[in-house]
């Protein structure tokens, strides 16, 4: 029987699948109390939904609704005055919600704070440019590779791939290659959608190397000749090699020097 | 809105006519001085830019995507290419994610020599900063000059690693060679050459040169808090006076260990950068004399010892059955690190360039964003070129030191 492949995540997956091998975990802690992690928990209370210390950093859960006013109270009360990264992280196959997360900077504690959050597939996020100007192009990232809408942005536009791109590169269900529309983006932008089918597949990527192209490639030891059908295979040729040496060492070498 | 057709391209609703004084250039993303393929569209008042719009994403070859779909060491050199001036500092923060991920403890040499390749990578990547900024202003010779010494820069990681650009010179877990015979000679050699052309060649020709002066000072102004709320790191946030260094405050490595200071300009502008960037490989001198010594005395082991996740050393591969085998699942199926996420910065010689890596347990990692400074230097344009006039747009470009290999990944 075919094995089944999923289609809500068509990255790379293991080959060799271990049903009994249990995944460890990377040790989580409590936030130890009169740490400084423990006043930003205190400080934002009636927010935080679950609270752990990670490597070092202190990561908080948060409702999506709560950004804003979650940010806010790190950067104004806490000292978090630097948001250096933004993105977020596609559970649609497991969960159907993006994981949303805010890393953020403490530069007079020199600690750091992941703020994370979930939201639904056609939710939208409220953006935090207000706060961060960092976040500009952060969330325009974020939009471009996730499609993930974000609220009251100065300018939410695809920031790294055209314009008239469709689709989004980094779900999940967005193949390694590039999908259907990725395949004929220059054919549609150059001569129009109604080339396809003048072009043709074979056609559409000028770099593609086809094995069976007997125009432009041939195999060494395997010529034939010029636009010759293949498909069956090819007979093997011998090879001969040139048997003049490149570089005559017989013969004496102009002595360049003694015209001096 | 345009009409859009094949001969009248779409160009973002952008009129390039206009009736009233404003008019629209754009420079890019083939211009000597975009410092890669950095596009920018200006609307200028006479010669003063009234607004800027950085638009990028012309080298995006969507490496956080191929990082879903690889293994953790395949990935590991195409981090090369993404800040392609100082390779080992993104081989390194990629490594130090990974490690912290698996939690494994690296041996001291490879931390020396790590630390050392950091430091090497950071002065060639400064020189090169020096030469194309002074480049870019109008100052030949300096290019020439320092192009002349990173190259024996180059020579030194050439010598190690075998490569001059993508240098792949660290492993998760370690480093894949020791130093060469006489090489810390060499380095120590090579840092007094620098260290000599840096106080009488480059500071002498460039510190209080008129043009230099007037062509940088004021120039390209950001102050600390805008600095900070654009995310700025490394020597754009030192400019402003903001002292921060991640080797200091978060150390890493051997950083806790050595003695360095971080130098901090409150000048805000092109001028108060370029000094700091000509102090900062000042500092990498003296940090790399001062692991030359430490070198000596470290035990020669290079991977650290983690069967689950690294495989072991070669003679013990060739000799011992159980460490063949592993080295084979490792090889075949790639290292399975534990469940979590990770969020290790590191500073590279651009500023903080960190790894945000989410592990689902699989031999691929969920998600991986790759936290890259010239990314929000980029988007500091927009507003830090609004008010300045056309010719000091490329000086302004230049001395935010932004490669496109890391802005657009």
């Amino acid at each position: 029987m075919r094995k089944y492949t999923p289609k809500d995540n068509v990255q790379k997956k293991s080959y060799y699948t271990d049903r009994f091998y249990v995944v460890p975990r990377v040790p989580r802690s409590e936030v130890q109390s009169g740490s400084h992690f423990a006043d930003v928990v205190n400080s934002l209370k009636k927010f935080v939904r679950e609270s752990y210390v990670e490597l070092g950093q202190l990561i908080i859960h948060i409702k999506s609704t709560d950004n804003i006013k979650v940010l806010e109270i790190l950067k104004d009360k806490c000292g978090y005055n630097v948001c250096s990264e933004l993105s977020a992280v596609d559970y649609l196959a497991r969960d159907g919600e993006f994981e949303v997360f805010y890393q953020m900077l403490n530069m007079s504690e020199a600690k750091r704070v992941r703020v994370v959050t979930r939201i639904k597939k056609d939710e939208a996020i409220e953006s935090v440019v207000c706060l961060y100007k960092s976040a500009n192009f952060s969330e325009r990232e974020m939009y471009d590779m996730f499609g993930i809408v974000v609220n009251n942005h100065p300018y939410l536009k695809r920031i790294l791939m055209p314009d008239d791109w469709v689709g989004h590169p980094l779900l999940k269900t967005y193949p390694l290659q590039g999908d259907e529309a990725a395949s004929w983006y220059e054919v549609d932008k150059i001569f129009g959608k109604e080339y396809r089918d003048v072009i043709g597949p074979e056609n559409r990527d000028p770099a593609k190397i086809d094995r069976y192209d007997t125009k432009r490639f041939s195999r060494v030891g395997y010529e034939v000749p010029f636009g010759a059908d293949i498909s069956d295979g090819e007979k093997e040729n011998d090879i001969e090699y040139s048997k003049a040496p490149l570089v005559d060492y017989t013969k004496s070498q102009k002595q360049l020097d003694k015209r001096k | 809105m345009q009409q859009t057709n094949k001969l009248t391209p779409f160009f973002e609703n952008l009129n390039f006519e206009r009736n009233d004084n404003t008019m629209v250039i754009n420079l890019g993303p083939q211009h000597p001085s975009a410092h890669g393929q950095l596009r920018l569209v200006l609307e200028l008042d006479g010669e003063k830019v009234v607004k800027a719009y950085p638009d990028i994403g012309y080298l995006h070859r969507g490496i956080e995507k191929m990082a879903e779909n690889m293994t953790y060491n395949e990935f590991l050199p195409t981090t090369d290419r993404l800040d392609y001036i100082a390779s080992t500092s993104n081989n390194y923060a990629y490594a130090h994610a990974v490690e912290q991920l698996l939690g494994i403890e690296i041996p001291e040499r490879a931390q020396v020599i790590r630390t050392m390749l950091l430091e090497v990578n950071r002065i060639i990547s400064h020189l090169f900063f020096l030469a194309t900024h002074a480049l870019d202003v109008g100052a030949m010779s300096i290019f020439l000059y320092a192009f002349r010494e990173r190259e024996f820069g180059m020579d030194l990681m050439e010598e190690y690693c075998g490569a001059r650009l993508t240098h792949s010179a660290v492993r998760i877990g370690g480093v894949p060679l020791d130093l060469p015979k006489g090489w810390t000679q060499e380095l120590l050699k090579w840092c007094d050459t620098v260290e000599y052309e840096l106080a009488n060649t480059y500071e002498k020709l460039l510190n209080e040169n008129r043009i230099w002066k007037m062509r940088l000072e004021d120039v390209g102004v950001i102050s600390a808090e805008e600095a900070q709320s654009w995310g700025c790191s490394g020597p754009m946030l030192r400019g402003s006076g903001v002292q921060y260094d991640i080797r200091k405050e978060e150390p890493y490595e051997l950083y806790s260990k050595l003695e360095f200071d971080i130098p901090v300009s409150d000048r805000c502008d092109s001028y108060g950068r370029y000094r700091l960037y000509m102090e900062e490989m000042k500092e990498s001198i003296k940090i790399l004399r001062q692991l030359v010594p430490m070198y000596d005395k470290t035990a020669p082991q290079l991977m650290a010892h983690a069967p689950q996740y690294i495989s072991a050393p070669k003679e013990e591969i060739m000799t011992q059955n159980y460490a063949l085998m592993q080295h084979f699942v490792l090889v075949t199926q790639g290292m399975r690190p534990p469940k979590g996420e990770v969020y290790a910065p590191t500073e590279s010689p651009k500023g903080e360039l960190g790894f945000y890596i989410k592990s689902e347990g699989e031999p691929y990692a969920y998600r991986l964003k790759c936290r890259a400074p010239s990314f929000f230097h980029t988007g500091l344009l927009q507003e830090m070129l609004v008010g300045a006039y056309i010719a000091d747009v490329v000086t302004i470009i230049g001395s935010t030191n932004i490669v496109f290999g890391e802005v657009d990944r």
